[in-house]
């Protein structure tokens, strides 16, 4: 029978909605338990958290002031020894996970499952390879732990309603000290986040300007949505780096994407394959963004826009 | 530091679209353009520029992969590596065997700080990086956006989810390369011709003792699933129209 680990993410104050995700995709695993590693300083809010997720059985509460800033180097020894436990050891391919899990893997002489899309057995998983114009199906060794990354754009969240027990554990393993935490500089924001809003409006290059993404702002409070980017708006510095959308960067699944003044690189669209509806905006009618686009207008984000905001906007 | 490694793979390039072999059995590759994975061509930017500001001594590229990898690895050395190492090898390497490779390499070679791109624009793993970090017993910077070269130490601006994550490193070190790390500078056709007097060593992939692993085993490719073909509207009326007949205003 298959026993998954997954490995918490959090920023110390709350679970990262990657958690509840990667449930979901373990439970598709037929007679699975599911246990929940929380590596913090103080776990206990956020073990209890853990313990409500649908579908969890056990939440291994791992305390240690070495877990303050969850580098990679001081979190892969503590789960790696945990892990002998496990049939499978599950994390998010959030950056978090995909800094992490490769170096847990590494330290238990496996190889990793990557950006797991659809699990079709213990052993057997689809996941996307060349920005997703490719899929594939890999089997694992059922002999050996099996180490992934969970895709979260392809899961929904477990719900909340569960009750699991909260076991504390302190394990024992040498955390090095060669790795420090300097600092971090999060964009501040009261908007929705990106990675779970259920609308999002992106804006692209054709923007011009960081002055001219206001109007992307705007729009998007006015609907109550999160705001994303492409590269292109990214690296011309429109926008902070957090903000992109794509093979590189976040990977959304929200209910209702706008992409406004993206043209619609591979590598964006890799990033809103999982929207239920895309709309574009562009000045271009052949931008490659109409192919994928559920509903396509094309004009001038300049003036659509504002009208678009003040017909649905509140 | 008296020496950088940089790991160069060789990929499908950037703007080709992959496809699936008619018989499902691969990805078609005859007859496609190949070169440097771009994040691997960052990580040898930077390799570059952290020389000319005299911080390091020697460049050392290196590939794992057929005869033709000595293509991107003279790309390589024309941008300005030193010299260059290919292990050979002519099956697909597994991530976990990549990184005992270049663990083998680092022995031989002894870097202070090893670079590489965060993921291979092919399978889109994102672990070799990672991978030899935890076999090696040292650091990882993953996907750094600033890297600065202390004594004996680095400081990393990386892109995590929430903004730029700022870490310390003691060297030796791995360091994964994202985007915006930098520009890599276009090859001048001197160079190219400068290059090919620049040693390159071939290792056969069997001499570094690494068996390839095969506890993950591809068995099936397949295109992905379209999304269904879409409407054109006219006008911003035709737009509110369409989002209200999907319920979503």
């Amino acid at each position: 029978m298959s026993k998954v680990l997954i490995v918490a993410e959090h920023d110390g104050k709350a679970l990262n909605p990657s958690v509840a995700k990667c449930v979901s995709c373990a439970r598709g695993i037929d007679g699975a338990t599911v246990d929940v590693a929380v590596l913090a300083v103080d776990g206990a809010g956020l073990a209890e958290a853990a313990a409500a997720i649908d579908g969890v059985d056990r939440v291994l509460r791992i305390d240690n002031p070495a877990n303050e800033h969850l580098l990679a180097a001081t979190v892969a020894p503590q789960v790696a020894a945990v892990a002998a436990d496990y049939t499978h050891v599950f994390g998010p391919s959030t950056m978090f996970g995909k800094d992490l899990m490769p170096r847990v893997a590494a330290l238990l002489e496996v190889n990793q499952v990557s950006d797991i899309m659809e699990v079709l057995g213990p052993y057997r998983f689809k996941r996307p390879i060349y920005a997703g114009n490719v899929v594939i199906t890999v089997e694992a060794a059922e002999d050996r732990l099996l180490v992934a990354t969970v895709r979260t754009a392809s899961y929904q969240a477990a719900g909340d309603g569960g009750s699991a027990s909260i076991e504390s554990r302190d394990v024992d393993a040498e955390l090095p000290g060669h790795s420090r935490f300097v600092k971090l500089e999060a964009g501040s924001s009261d908007r929705p986040d990106l990675q779970t809003a259920p609308r999002v409006v992106s804006g692209g290059r054709a923007l011009g300007s960081e002055e001219n993404f206001e109007l992307i702002y705007s729009f998007a409070d006015s609907i109550g949505a999160a705001v994303g980017a492409s590269r292109a708006a990214v690296d011309a510095g429109y926008v902070p780096n957090e903000m992109q959308v794509g093979q590189t960067g976040k990977i959304i699944a929200p209910e209702l994407y706008f992409a406004i003044g993206i043209s619609g690189a591979i590598q964006h669209l890799t990033g809103i394959k999982d929207a239920g509806t895309i709309v574009a905006i562009n000045k271009d009618a052949e931008a490659p963004i109409f192919e994928v686009a559920d509903i396509g207008l094309v004009g001038d984000l300049f003036k659509v826009v504002p009208e678009l905001k003040e017909a649905l906007g509140s | 530091m008296k020496k950088i490694l940089v790991g160069l793979k060789r990929v499908v390039d950037y703007n080709v679209r992959v496809r699936v072999r008619g018989d499902g059995s691969g990805v078609e590759t005859d007859g496609v353009k190949m070169s440097i994975n771009p994040f691997d061509e960052i990580a040898l930017e930077e390799a570059l520029r952290i020389r000319e500001r005299g911080d390091v001594g020697e460049i050392v590229a290196v590939s794992i992969g057929p005869a033709e990898a000595q293509q991107q690895l003279r790309t390589g050395l024309a941008m300005g590596a030193d010299r260059a190492i290919l292990v050979r090898s002519d099956r697909d390497v597994d991530s976990l065997t990549a990184a005992r490779m270049l663990l083998e390499i680092v022995r031989r070679e002894e870097p202070e700080l090893v670079l590489l791109g965060k993921q291979a624009i092919d399978n889109d793993n994102n672990q070799t990086g990672q991978m030899l970090a935890a076999l090696w017993g040292r650091p990882q910077a993953t996907f750094a956006s600033k890297i600065d070269v202390g004594d004996g130490k680095l400081t990393v601006k990386r892109e995590v989810d929430v903004g730029l994550e700022t870490v310390e490193v003691d060297l030796p070190a791995v360091v994964t390369t994202d985007l915006r790390l930098n520009e890599p500078r276009y090859v001048k056709l001197p160079d190219i011709m400068k290059a090919k007097k620049k040693p390159l060593d071939e290792i056969d992939a069997a001499e570094l003792g690494a068996e390839p692993d095969d506890g993950i085993r591809t068995v099936a490719w397949e295109p992905p699933a379209e999304r269904q073909k879409g409407i054109m509207v006219e006008d911003v009326a035709g737009l509110v129209a369409a989002l209200k007949d999907k319920g979503l205003f």
